[in-house]
């Protein structure tokens, strides 16, 4: 074995075994020493030890503003950083959310700058808190939830109206009417209401609809409207276009399906299509939020 | 007599090597957990913090018997993209009464903590049911046997057991009072373990979670454990300098 020059640490096992004792570089040594140096730097500016029944809070600082607005010191901690952090970013966008409070909303899409702040930040929104019901494009799902990017409105489509569809939430209600309306009655109307958006149907069972819509045993036109194109007061929606949510009838290939699927909504009733409410106590968005994505949704295609 | 104690005694020695590992291992637990338990900035004081109620404690289970903490979080930390995100950063108070809390770390799917009242009853069934129906691009699995009944008829002995961790579900007269006095006669009445089963199945048929009354499932109970979460204290009554200084 070639002569070597490392000690050994002095400890020997079963006779003959020994352990080299290679010292650490200097480099890493003084490594060592300057990262607790840096602990200890670190204690004395930031919140760290366990004392007692409290911890030390560091010498550091963060300055915020409280709830009366006036600037408050406090320990550094990330509380306070993140208040501290939200005020700064919210004290940059304040002066768009100002001007979209105070303007018209027509006014707000024709300034170029308030304009891209709206898609940009309506985007970011709409993705966390509608999508996941309307869709990332507003497009919805038959079935479930509306489109809000045509121009079918249940609740109305102008600024002001999905405002307040926002703030107060919407739950549409129709009866069941399975068991007010003979089956053949019921058919009778699928092939009226098919009738009124363009749908070839059997004339005779359409006239015989007709009568029962716009009678007080259907009570149809009550919800719907005399010209069956929807009242906002109630939800109902138009049902002379093309456009559905719940009754699949763009699906269907003929038209036995589509009368079926009609059928399958006026028997049953709908109860389910619930819109939360943003707006109001313990809101998940502020009246600035709310607008600025009224503004967002009119703006995805149909806005009136 | 006394050899000294060196080094080598302690390399040559398993049971002095095991408890002085032992020892240095729980250093870093004795200092950083071990206190939080004896502070007094430790439970922020805020009001409206409760107790599950029957039913939505056997949500609870279930979210826990279905491993959606392996894919979801319940822990908003105080950054501003969380906060901007999923709403106001999770406070320690708010998972006093959870036995074990459920905050974890990884999110394959969003946080919860705050997803009370954030979408419909309908909406959560749905989704549950077949996440994509809804969220085309999900990578969550469907849950179809939710639907089933849930198995009430030990209720009660679960809140036997969680009320031995601390939690104030009440058996007798006094407890109960004491619970009106602390959370209002409605809340400890849902507290009360001799009338653990029936409040739960009132509370399923009231809210209908599920969108069938025929009988109480699973998904009743999964459906009101998440529309609870993240919803009791109300933080517009909370200034928010308050809880920076209570660090
Ligand atoms: C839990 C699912 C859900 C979420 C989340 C949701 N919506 Fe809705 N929304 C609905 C349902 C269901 C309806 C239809 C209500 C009805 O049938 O009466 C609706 C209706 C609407 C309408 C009225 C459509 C019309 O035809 O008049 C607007 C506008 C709207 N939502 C916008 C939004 C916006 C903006 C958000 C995000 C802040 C949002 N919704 C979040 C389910 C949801
Ligand atoms: C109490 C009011 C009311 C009455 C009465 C009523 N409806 Fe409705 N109807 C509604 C509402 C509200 C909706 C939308 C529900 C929703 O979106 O949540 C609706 C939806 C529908 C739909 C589904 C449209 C779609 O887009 O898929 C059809 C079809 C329909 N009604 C037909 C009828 C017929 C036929 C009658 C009479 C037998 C009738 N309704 C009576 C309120 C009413
Ligand atoms: C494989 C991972 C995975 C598991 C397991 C899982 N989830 Fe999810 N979850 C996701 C993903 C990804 C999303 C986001 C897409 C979506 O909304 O479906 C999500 C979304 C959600 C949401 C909507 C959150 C929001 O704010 O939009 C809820 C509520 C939810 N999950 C509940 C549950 C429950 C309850 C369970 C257990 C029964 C569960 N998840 C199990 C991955 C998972």
């Amino acid at each position: 074995m070639a002569e070597n020059t490392v000690q050994t640490t002095g400890h020997t096992w079963d006779e003959t075994l020994q352990e080299y004792n290679n010292p650490l570089p200097n480099w890493w040594i003084y490594g060592l020493y300057v990262t607790i140096l840096f602990a200890i730097v670190y204690w004395i500016i930031y919140p760290s030890w366990p004392v007692g029944k409290s911890h030390l809070r560091g010498i550091s600082t963060v300055t915020y503003l409280n709830a009366e607005g006036q600037s408050e010191t406090h320990g550094w901690n990330t509380r306070a950083k993140l208040l501290k952090e939200m005020q700064d970013a919210n004290a940059l966008q304040k002066p768009y959310f100002d001007k979209i409070a105070a303007m018209p909303a027509a006014q707000v899409v024709k300034d170029p700058e308030l304009n891209s702040f709206v898609l940009s930040a309506g985007k970011a929104l709409f993705s966390e808190n509608c999508a996941a019901c309307h869709q990332a494009g507003g497009q919805g799902k038959i079935g479930f939830y509306p489109n809000l990017a045509d121009d079918d409105w249940k609740y109305g489509g102008s600024v002001g109206e999905i405002e307040a569809t926002l703030v107060g939430g919407r739950r549409g209600y129709m009866p069941a009417f399975g068991e007010v309306l003979e089956k053949s009655q019921i058919e009778a109307i699928a092939h009226y209401v098919l009738g009124l958006s363009g749908h070839a149907v059997d004339k005779a069972k359409a006239t015989e609809g007709n009568t029962l819509f716009h009678s007080n045993t259907g009570a149809c036109y009550y919800c719907h409207g005399e010209d069956a194109k929807g009242r906002k007061a109630f939800g109902a929606p138009n049902l002379t276009d093309k456009i559905w949510q719940w009754a699949n009838v763009p699906v269907a290939t003929d038209l036995n399906g589509k009368v079926t699927a009609v059928q399958k909504v006026v028997m049953g009733g709908l109860n389910k299509g619930v819109m939360p409410a943003w707006g109001g106590e313990n809101a998940r968005l502020n009246p600035g939020q709310i607008k600025l994505l009224s503004i967002y949704v009119h703006e995805l295609g149909g806005g009136k | 007599m006394f050899k000294k104690f060196t080094h080598e005694t302690i390399e040559s020695n398993a049971g002095w090597l095991i408890v002085l590992t032992m020892f240095a291992i729980s250093v870093g637990g004795l200092v950083e957990i071990a206190p939080l338990f004896l502070h007094d900035d430790t439970l922020e004081k805020v009001d409206g913090v409760r107790p599950y109620s029957p039913l939505e404690q056997r949500g609870r289970d279930i979210y826990i018997r279905e491993g959606c903490y392996t894919c979801h979080s319940q822990m908003i930390r105080p950054f501003r993209d969380e906060q901007l995100r999923y709403g106001h950063y999770s406070l320690a108070a708010e998972s006093k009464y959870d036995h074990p809390f459920q905050w974890g770390s990884k999110r394959t799917g969003p946080d919860l903590a705050r997803v009370g009242g954030k979408y419909s009853n309908e909406w959560h069934t749905q989704h549950l049911l077949q996440p994509k129906s809804v969220v085309s691009e999900s990578v969550m699995p469907n849950y179809p046997w939710l639907m089933g009944p849930l198995d009430a008829s030990d209720v009660a002995d679960r809140m036997r057991a969680l009320r031995t961790t601390g939690v104030p579900y009440s058996l007798t007269q006094t407890e109960f009072d004491q619970n009106v006095k602390q959370f209002g006669e409605e809340h400890a009445r849902m507290f009360h373990i001799p009338d653990a089963q029936v409040n739960l199945v009132a509370q399923a048929q009231a809210g209908n979670y599920d969108g069938d009354n025929r009988s109480v499932s699973e998904m009743d109970a999964l459906v009101a454990y998440l529309q609870v979460l993240g919803t009791m204290v109300d933080f517009s009554k909370v200034k928010p300098e308050d809880l920076v200084k209570f660090r």
